[in-house]
């Protein structure tokens, strides 16, 4: 198989917003209606294909405890393992940290079955995006209809970002996690420093 | 800006999809045996109805499949849409 992102010296690794975390930290907003925007990076990714009612799908929610079932759904927890809907056979497994043995676990699950299991820890990286303003800063960009009514805590969604597509999560009431392509990371995070800079305070 | 209903994800905004032309055209069962003119006919000549027309969308900026909808091309109102079989439904 091909070589595995989840392991490797962790010194040596360089984030995709690394050279921006002194701008985002800078561009925190205080207060109730306040942002703050914190990269959260280096998380395992897992993407797995498995079509609904296939063995493959039967393995993979054992060991997830339950696969997400329509669109939006998502299943764990934002800060161990999470599973989130891509597609009817398509879903990705976020976990905080380097897992490699959750990577092994799953591919020991799948085993011959028909089906995929492939470390994407690199492909994109996380933007979390917290604050009272939040998600009047995502709406400027966000195309998809991001009340609670429509997009509560637990929902996670392929959408855009301005012309980035991102998988948008919302843990928590005003917590946003914005999952973007790693060579995408730069742009996007420049866009939410500008999206950002109407809720800090004037100097 | 108009919402397209993807048979998997609910209504999407419509920068989210593209058009994938008319559906239901059938692949010739035997290609070799047709001449240059029926072969040009599958490949490039396709229906213009004023009214619903069967199509095929894809949900690319979401859950990236392939689904056929019924158009009206007078109102662009999207009459229906459907998941194709066996695509990974």
């Amino acid at each position: 198989m091909a070589e595995t992102l989840t392991q490797g010296p962790p010194d040596l690794r360089v984030s995709p917003l690394q050279h921006l975390h002194r701008q985002l930290a800078a561009a925190a907003a205080p207060g109730p209606q306040g942002l703050e925007i914190r990269e959260v990076a280096f998380t395992t990714q897992l993407g797995l294909r498995a079509e609904p009612g296939s063995q493959a799908h039967t393995r993979f929610a054992e060991v997830l405890e339950g696969l997400p079932s329509a669109v939006g759904e998502t299943t764990g927890t934002p800060d161990g393992v999470a599973t989130l809907w891509l597609a009817p056979d398509e879903f990705l497994v976020v976990a905080s940290g380097q897992d490699h043995q959750l990577l092994q676990r799953l591919e020991h699950a799948l085993g011959e079955a028909a089906g995929q299991v492939v470390d994407l820890s690199a492909n994109r990286t996380t933007v979390e995006l917290s604050g009272g303003s939040a998600r009047d800063a995502l709406e400027k960009g966000v195309p998809a209809d991001l009340h609670p009514r429509e997009f509560p805590v637990g929902r996670a969604i392929t959408t855009t970002l301005g012309p980035v597509p991102v998988l948008l999560w919302r843990t928590e009431d005003s917590t946003f996690r914005i999952l973007v392509r790693s060579s995408f990371a730069d742009y996007a995070a420049r866009w939410l420093l500008d999206a950002a800079e109407e809720y800090r305070p004037r100097r | 800006m108009m919402l397209i209903p993807c048979p998997h994800c609910g209504p999407r905004n419509e920068t989210e999809f593209q058009y994938g032309g008319q559906a239901y055209v059938a692949y010739p069962e035997d290609p070799y045996a047709l001449t240059d003119e029926q072969w040009a006919r599958y490949l490039f000549y396709r229906e213009n109805p004023k009214g619903p027309f069967a199509e095929r969308w894809v949900h690319s900026a979401g859950c990236r499949k392939w689904f056929n909808a019924v158009r009206d091309t007078r109102t662009y109102e999207f009459l229906s849409t459907e998941a194709i079989q066996g695509a990974a439904s």
